[in-house]
């Protein structure tokens, strides 16, 4: 039980380290370049993406057309009208499809 | 800052976790279910949730310690699950000018998918301060810790979530956050790769490796196709200057 405990917290300081070390290891190097500037600014959309790809397609037509709705009602649309939407047809495509 | 953008910040910042938090109570609950259903003790259930924060790595872990592999493994995994955290750290940390060290550091500890997104969301927005950022974090943490502990009490209870569409919250949550990204440069060819290279590591090497080669591969692309800077390469990043 003791030693469960430790693991645990190696486990937390391991995530801890992942946490704050992209940030320490940025401001160690002062100005960067125009190339990794690009590449920083794209990391929401580059992870985010990698994050919900399998998503789109592990699962039933359902799931991927309802992120197919709230991505596009995303371009028009606020943040909350777009997870709405995605769900909303989720939800109903489900009940149809089973 | 004014006591009313203060309040403001506060205000959105409860508010934009409103929809995250329906989705983090039933993952967390069965994560607390779960886990003591592996052999955790309540305490050490509780332990992993308040100080790793991290629920993917978090049932990799209970899955890990009922399998009595040597604990630096056990780490190991860990680590690598969420190594994705480096880049969020990395991007996130440029829009923090406003906090403080002691502010940053607890910052790092609360930096969970969601609240990496929303922060980017906001700091293009209308620039990330701690207020926005504390409020939002304050209530996926408390969320979380209690919807575990509940899970870890009453887990027989749960039932099928699925009906309600509540597992699948979280990814049309972060697809509505991509997509308000869309005017940053390159924005098209580091969503197409990003899935690509995803889907070709998930199905290969499996998960969680998917994420970490997904994301590289956009950011290096997003690299080449960089162009010097002239003013506005940048696209809504330059706002929270």
């Amino acid at each position: 039980m003791h030693e469960t405990a430790l693991i645990i917290l190696a486990c937390a300081a391991a995530t801890y380290l992942t946490r704050v070390g992209g940030h320490l290891v940025l401001s160690r190097l002062g100005e960067i370049n125009y190339r990794a500037r690009a590449a920083l600014s794209s990391v929401p959309t580059a992870v985010l993406t990698a994050l919900v790809a399998p998503y789109v397609v592990t699962n039933g037509s359902a799931e991927a057309v309802a992120i197919l709705v709230a991505g596009l009602a995303a371009l028009r649309t606020s943040l909350m009208v777009s997870v709405a939407a995605g769900l909303a047809v989720l939800v109903a495509l489900r009940a149809l499809l089973f | 800052m004014s006591e009313i953008s203060r309040l403001s910040d506060l205000r959105d910042g409860v508010k934009d976790a409103a929809p995250v938090l329906v989705a983090v109570a039933p993952f967390s609950a069965v994560f607390g279910a779960v886990a003591i259903e592996q052999g955790l003790s309540f305490q050490e259930m509780l332990l992993a949730c308040l100080t790793i924060y991290a629920v993917a790595s978090q049932y990799v872990m209970v899955e890990l310690l009922g399998q009595n592999l040597p604990a630096w493994s056990v780490v190991l995994s860990v680590f690598a699950i969420n190594f994705r955290h480096v880049l969020y750290s990395a991007s996130i940390g440029r829009s923090m000018a406003r906090f403080s060290a002691a502010q940053k550091a607890a910052a790092f500890f609360l930096l969970v998918d969601p609240q990496y997104a929303a922060s980017e969301a906001r700091a293009a927005r209308s620039g990330l301060r701690p207020a926005y950022y504390f409020a939002y974090a304050a209530c996926v943490y408390v969320t979380w810790i209690a919807t575990a502990s509940l899970g870890g009490l009453f887990g027989s209870l749960i039932e099928n979530v699925e009906r309600y569409g509540v597992d699948f919250i979280l990814p049309i949550y972060f697809t509505g956050l991509v997509v308000g990204f869309h005017t940053r440069p390159g924005f098209l060819p580091v969503l197409v790769i990003s899935a690509g290279v995803s889907l070709a590591a998930y199905f290969s090497l499996g998960t969680p490796w998917h994420i970490t080669l997904g994301g590289l591969a956009g950011l290096v692309l997003a690299a080449v196709l960089a162009r010097p800077e002239n003013e506005g390469v940048e696209g809504g990043e330059k706002l929270n200057a």
